[in-house]
């Protein structure tokens, strides 16, 4: 009874520590590769193939085009903006309320914007006189091209509040 | 047919903004002093009746039928009606209860946990009808009323009324009276934490596992004012009185894209300096806003202390200093709502504190 031959483990003869390792790290491998396919496949999608972004600079046309005292919607479903001129300038108004971002609509007989949201109203110019919008409409930043037409630059805004619509930039004197 | 319209007009005034609100506090306060008798069961049922009765003759309103029979807004009728049985369930079960209490009988509730009900086959049998009666419900009304699609979404065209779904209609109608800030995140959290620090508030351990309404009044008057007035009447108001553009409208009255209302908006500090004072408002912001300024923290550090010394004494002596001003800052934080609405509908009043330069508003 004393020599008793230790127990092997016959049936699994083929599976050394060694190869057990191997197939484990193996193992481990494809699946952290398939871990990191996954998530870069899950990031690409945050760089769509086609945006359609509308460019920042643009061009609108002559400003005779513009009636005085009107309010013009023809650039609201491509760039957001409208096209206000009164008597002698031209401003272009950021079509974006300044409460949560709707987009509020010119109501011409009311001769005000008014947003669908919460109610906020601005006049023709932009300033906010009713509902909750805390502040009046942005306006962008326009030139007149070399060609005579007017050129929108939508990366620079200007904020009434912080006294900037005195900016010559922000309006077009019409002679 | 010329009364029938007078009567519509009469409710439409009653439900403007102002007369709307007011009712419905009132309401509310009738609910809970004349429980006892409202909710009798010959009186519940004639009120259920003619609530009915006015439902189908408004049917025969082209308007009203309009909004009413809107995919988006039936489960709002729905559920209407299961609050206001739900209520009227709960409030009777208050009534009978309070008055077995007062002649020292045990309760409903400890009388029906005396009994026994078998699970099988009387819960089973019940909850399996009821399933296949929902199921056959949600069926019909899957293949019956189709869902409101609309056309691809364009940033630049924004749907004339604008509606948030159905739950968040009370959110998006206090954005109408307080910042972004506010409504969109600082009023949210807490809702939510506040409705979670009730347990660790509440120090009255009556009323579990039974309806009462006499051994916790406050408790159950500030829920159902928070939960009944401000959050499902809002939701109610939200989904059928508010039209395009944000404005009012009554349940006859045609959503007329040009109805005008003046909502000339004026800030305190307007209100103080000009009108009050006569002077033109200060190039200082701090100065500008002092006023508004001075009332938020009255309201929020003064009124705690006073209130203490008065109505809610006894929460303070039972509560301690810590339990009392949680409890009653986050009071105030649901009384602010109303008391906004009242501000803004009675005195135009725009904000408290009104910064815009730092998108800072009260
Ligand atoms: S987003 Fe325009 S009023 Fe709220």
């Amino acid at each position: 009874m004393a020599s008793t031959t230790p127990p092997t483990r016959t049936a699994n003869a083929q599976l050394t520590r060694r190869s057990f390792l191997e197939s484990v790290s193996t193992g481990w491998f494809i699946f952290t590769a398939a871990c990191i396919a996954g998530l870069s496949a899950t990031a690409r999608f945050f760089f769509p193939n086609d945006l359609f972004e509308p460019p920042t600079r643009f061009k609108i046309g002559l400003p005779e085009n513009y009636a005085p005292n009107s309010v013009d919607e023809n650039w609201k479903a491509k760039y957001r903006i409208w096209v206000v001129r009164d008597g002698e300038k031209i401003v272009i108004l950021n079509a974006t309320c300044t409460h949560l971002g709707c987009t509020p609509n010119w109501l011409l007989t009311e001769g005000k914007f008014k947003c669908p949201c919460h109610g906020s109203g601005f006049y023709r110019d932009g300033i906010n006189f009713e509902g909750p919008a805390p502040r009046p409409l942005e306006r962008f930043k326009l030139s007149l091209a070399a060609d005579g037409q007017i050129e929108v630059d939508k990366s620079r805004k200007y904020q009434k509040e912080l006294g900037q619509w005195n900016d010559p930039d922000s309006f077009l004197k019409i002679s | 047919m010329e009364f029938a319209e007078k009567i519509k007009h009469f409710l439409d005034w009653l439900l403007g903004p102002v007369t709307f609100f007011l009712f419905s506090v009132i309401g509310f306060g009738a609910m809970i002093a004349f429980r006892g008798w409202w909710t009798r069961t010959p009186v519940a049922l004639s009120l259920f009746g003619l609530s009915v009765v006015v439902f189908l003759l408004s049917m025969t309103d082209a308007q009203f039928r309009v909004i009413i029979e809107k995919p988006d807004n039936i489960p709002i009728v729905i559920m209407l009606c299961s609050i206001g049985f739900l209520l009227w369930l709960a409030f009777r079960k208050m009534a009978i209860n309070d008055g077995l209490i007062e002649q020292g009988l045990p309760t409903i509730e400890a009388r029906e946990s005396k009994k026994r009900v078998m699970c099988w086959p009387d819960l089973i049998y019940s909850e399996f009808l009821i399933a296949i009666l929902v199921t056959i419900a949600l069926l019909w009304w899957a293949i019956e009323i189709k869902a409101p699609l609309e056309e691809p979404a364009n940033p630049a065209v924004t749907p004339n009324p604008s509606k948030a779904p159905w739950y968040f209609l009370g959110l998006q109608e206090m954005l109408v009276y307080y910042d972004p800030w506010l409504a969109g995140v600082v009023f949210p959290t807490l809702i939510i934490g506040g409705l979670q620090a009730i347990p660790y508030i509440d120090m009255n351990t009556k009323g579990n596992g039974y309806f009462t309404f006499k051994e916790r009044p406050f408790a159950i008057t500030v829920y159902l004012f928070g939960f009944i007035v401000l959050w499902v009447l809002l939701i109610m108001l939200g989904t059928f009185l508010r039209g395009p553009n944000w404005s009012f409208f009554g349940f006859f009255e045609y959503w007329d894209i040009h109805k005008l209302t003046s909502l000339n908006n004026v800030n305190l500090s307007e209100y103080f300096w000009n009108t009050w004072l006569g002077m033109p408002l200060p190039e200082n912001i701090f100065l500008r806003e002092l006023p508004g300024f001075a009332v938020v923290i009255f309201y929020f550090a003064a009124l705690p202390p006073i209130l203490a010394n008065t109505v809610f004494k006894r929460f303070f002596i039972e509560c301690g200093f810590i339990r009392y001003n949680v409890m009653a800052n986050l009071f105030l934080f649901m009384a602010a709502l109303p008391i906004k609405m009242a501000l803004r509908w009675l005195f135009n009043l725009k904000y408290i504190v009104g910064i815009p330069e730092w998108f800072f508003n009260i």
